[in-house]
């Protein structure tokens, strides 16, 4: 595509994504590492989260596919000219949702705006009330009549939707399993029902279900309503609440991902040499670690706009320039919460050092970097994997208390933080605007609650220690 | 034992030393003080002469590290990084841009930000020490299950959500205490409930989850099986044996934060408008005075390193199995 951009985060997600598939592969092929993913995808819970992230997932990584979008050709004049707004793949895909905009506030599937309005009639005299609204409801002639059945059927008529398209993926299903175990398609479909099949897939389809009747429902409603009301400027709630799920993952994903190659390498190294280097990595995070989180997190946005508004120059879009502050959020964050990993790797690496097999490829004259590389990493990497998983959901949460102290995103980035700090003073309003806080907070919840229950599903599968205490 | 404890004092030093450092290059490095008076001034008044204004009331006027000028030990001393850096290992910490006296402050505010913490941490350890008890006591049951469950879906509820949600309902529903504000004396507590019990209610998810591992780690230990064999009953093992045993790391864990309760909660004080020093903090990030901060994450670093004394102290007490080295 000519319009593509690829800003930073964008570059840094499909890199996490080619990182993800590669250590997918090299775990299917490694016993050791097979069997707790084993325990993973044999848990209820481990599946049924699984279905709930992935949906986030795709939503995420459409966001993150960015371009110049082509005009119109109306309006172009030539061949092959881009706007300059950038948006992504997801924008396209939902464009009602982001060019239908009111007036200021709107409830949830309302029909009239907010606030009052003095409104010319046909007659030409004018009355102060509430006008209905540019594009939710616009179809109907006589709201107060209509309004009830017609939200009624199309949330009937998506859920019917959502159900079937869940039946056919479950009957492929049944169908690819039977051909592969080379059984009967009723015999497997009533294990699969009855729930007695190793892999958990009736829990799997039901969660399916349940996320596709919500989808196509919120389809179906957001085609002609606002689902989750306006905001001040009028723009769709549902739109900013779907647009901060790449938000939040990236916060989630991407800080980890920055930390990593430090806390690893500095972790297992200062086990491994003891001594002087061991002193000095300790004396690093030691430091790091005793200066308080959202402080240093502080200074540093707070240098960066100052960076920022002297040198306003050098970004060319308000969004480039919002990517960058988040790939800068992500990285201060991954600075202050890289410590605890390298801590562990370094007990790890301590214990590891004094092992027999270590011993003997050192009697044996093998370097320290190919000790490192062949024994050492491997086996500590189901401590990395757990860490990266447990602090997804603390990620995803801190984010909304630094977009309170204005410390997180670009206030111009979509996110649930950004949503709740402008929601915060809407509070006071009579009737209370309320929407924009409930949809931040359920998408939220829902992402925090799946990363919280599936964290654990792997803690667990890899972690031996704690296995019997369940 | 004082051997110890002044080894532990002077190995704290350079980590202070290295902390401040830090700052200095983030705050006088990394963008000098003309950005930051240019930053203050705003884009329409920045002149050379505005900018040399707004530096010298600050006292940002002197050189960086070595100050050429001056002589004897005024080459050092007249410097941004003596005066405004080294300075703080006096606890002396200057005035705000803003012109206040950045100690007296903090003197001030820190007593509204303990009446809030120190209540929040000990019922919060009541509250999660008992509801955790009570799962041990239940294991492997559905209660248990389902206390997991519950303590799962409250630690994925924003604390945000917490504060905004009790504010509403207590407050501008109920009418039962004030929405924000403080005062002086005894009638701060009907200011002081609400935050409290937010802040316990904002912390059983996690508190109460982490002390059940705590417990369950030990009820599978050998000297649990043996004093359940000489015929104790349940509960005489979870008081006696499994809760003393678990107050160690409990007890530490609680030790490293005590010093850090003086910096407050930045989001509960904002929020409920307590005059507190994370409110401080917060006031200080968004008008940007950045003495205060530089001030605060020196303050900030002492304690917690303060904290991690405390904690290796208060281990070779509670714990005599833990030599000193």
């Amino acid at each position: 595509m000519a319009g593509m951009v690829i800003l930073w985060t964008d570059f840094l997600v499909f890199v996490l994504v080619v990182v993800t598939t590669a250590f997918a592969i090299y775990a299917s092929k490694k016993e050791h590492l097979r069997a707790p993913w084993g325990r993973v995808i044999r848990s209820r819970t481990g599946m049924g989260t699984l279905v709930v992230l992935c949906f986030y997932l795709a939503i995420g990584l459409l966001d993150s596919i960015h371009f110049h979008p082509q005009l119109p050709a109306e309006e172009q004049g030539g061949e092959g000219k881009y706007s300059t707004e950038i948006i992504s793949l997801f924008d396209q895909m939902v464009d009602g949702l982001r060019t239908r905009q009111e007036k200021t506030y709107s409830a949830p599937l309302a029909v009239y705006l907010y606030a009052k309005e003095t409104i010319e009639l046909a007659d030409g005299t004018t009355v102060r009330d509430f006008p209905r609204l540019v594009h939710g409801g616009a179809h109907l002639t006589d709201p107060q009549q209509e309004w009830l059945p017609d939200v009624i059927q199309r949330t009937m008529l998506g859920s019917l939707k959502g159900i079937v398209v869940s039946l056919v993926l479950a009957n492929i299903l049944f169908m690819l399993i039977s051909m592969r175990s080379a059984r009967h398609f009723g015999q497997v479909a009533k294990e699969i029902i009855a729930g007695k099949t190793e892999i958990p897939w009736r829990v799997m389809l039901m969660t399916l279900t349940v996320v596709l009747v919500l989808l196509f429902s919120a389809m179906e409603l957001a085609r002609v309503y606002h689902l989750f009301g306006t905001d001040k400027v009028g723009e769709d709630v549902f739109y900013q609440a779907l647009k901060s799920i790449r938000t939040g993952l990236l916060i989630g994903t991407l800080t980890t991902l920055v930390m990593l190659p430090a806390a690893v390498l500095l972790g297992i190294m200062a086990g491994y040499f003891r001594g002087w280097v061991d002193d000095v990595i300790q004396y690093l995070y030691t430091t790091l670690n005793s200066i308080p989180g959202v402080l240093l997190i502080a200074a540093a946005i707070l240098m960066l706009q100052i960076y920022m508004s002297n040198h306003a120059e050098e970004f060319n879009s308000i969004v480039e320039r919002a990517d960058l502050r988040l790939l800068f959020l992500c990285i201060i964050l991954g600075v202050t919460s890289w410590t605890g990993l390298c801590r562990l790797l370094r007990g790890e690496a301590m214990k590891l050092r004094e092992i027999d097999y270590v011993q003997a490829a050192t009697a044996f004259g093998v370097g320290h970097f190919q000790i490192i590389m062949r024994h050492i990493l491997p086996n500590v990497l189901h401590i990395v994997l757990i860490t990266v998983v447990l602090d997804f959901s603390g990620l995803v949460l801190a984010e909304a208390v630094l977009s309170y102290v204005n410390i997180g995103v670009d206030p111009t980035m979509n996110s649930w933080g950004n949503m709740i700090n402008s929601a915060r003073l809407e509070m006071a309003r009579e009737p209370i605007v309320w929407w924009s806080l409930a949809a931040a907070m359920v998408f939220m919840f829902t992402l925090v609650l799946s990363a919280n229950l599936f964290s654990d599903v792997v803690r667990d599968a890899f972690d031996p220690r704690l296995r019997h205490n369940r | 034992m004082m051997a110890y404890i002044i080894r532990r004092i002077l190995y704290a030093i350079p980590i202070l030393v290295g902390v401040n450092v830090l700052t200095f290059l983030l705050f006088f490095v990394i963008n000098s003080p003309d950005d930051m008076a240019r930053m203050h001034l705003g884009m329409k008044r920045v002149t050379p002469e505005a900018v040399e204004n707004w530096k010298r009331e600050r006292g940002y006027d002197q050189p960086l590290l070595v100050n050429q000028s001056a002589s004897g030990t005024g080459k050092l001393t007249e410097t941004i990084f003596f005066q405004k850096s080294l300075k703080l290992f006096q606890f002396d910490f200057g005035t705000s841009d803003s012109g206040r006296d950045i100690g007296y402050d903090i003197s001030q505010r820190m007593w509204p930000s303990l009446a809030i913490a120190i209540p929040v941490l000990l019922i919060g350890l009541l509250v999660n020490i008992t509801y955790a008890l009570l799962i041990a006591f239940f294991r492997a049951t559905y209660i248990d299950f389902w206390s997991v469950v519950l303590c799962v879906v409250m630690m994925s509820i924003s604390g945000l959500f917490y504060i905004i949600g009790g504010q509403y309902l207590v407050s501008k529903l109920l009418h039962l205490v004030p929405i924000s504000g403080y005062d002086t004396g005894i009638s701060a507590i009907k200011f002081l409930v609400l935050p409290v019990i937010i802040g316990v209610i904002g912390g059983i998810g996690s508190g109460t989850r982490w002390y059940r591992t705590l417990f369950l780690e030990e009820i599978n230990k050998d000297y649990v099986r043996t004093a359940r064999a000489k015929g104790l009953s349940e509960t005489v093992v979870l008081f006696r044996h499994v809760l003393k045993n678990a107050m160690i790391p409990i007890l530490t864990g609680v030790v490293v934060v005590l010093p850090l309760l003086f910096m407050g909660s930045l989001i509960t004080e904002s929020f409920f408008g307590i005059p507190g020093l994370g409110s401080y903090t917060i006031d200080a990030i968004s008008s940007q005075d950045f003495a205060i901060v530089r001030a605060m994450v020196f303050l900030g670093s002492a304690l917690y390193i303060l904290g991690l004394i405390l904690t290796d102290i208060s281990y070779t007490l509670v714990d005599p199995r833990v030599r000193l080295s």
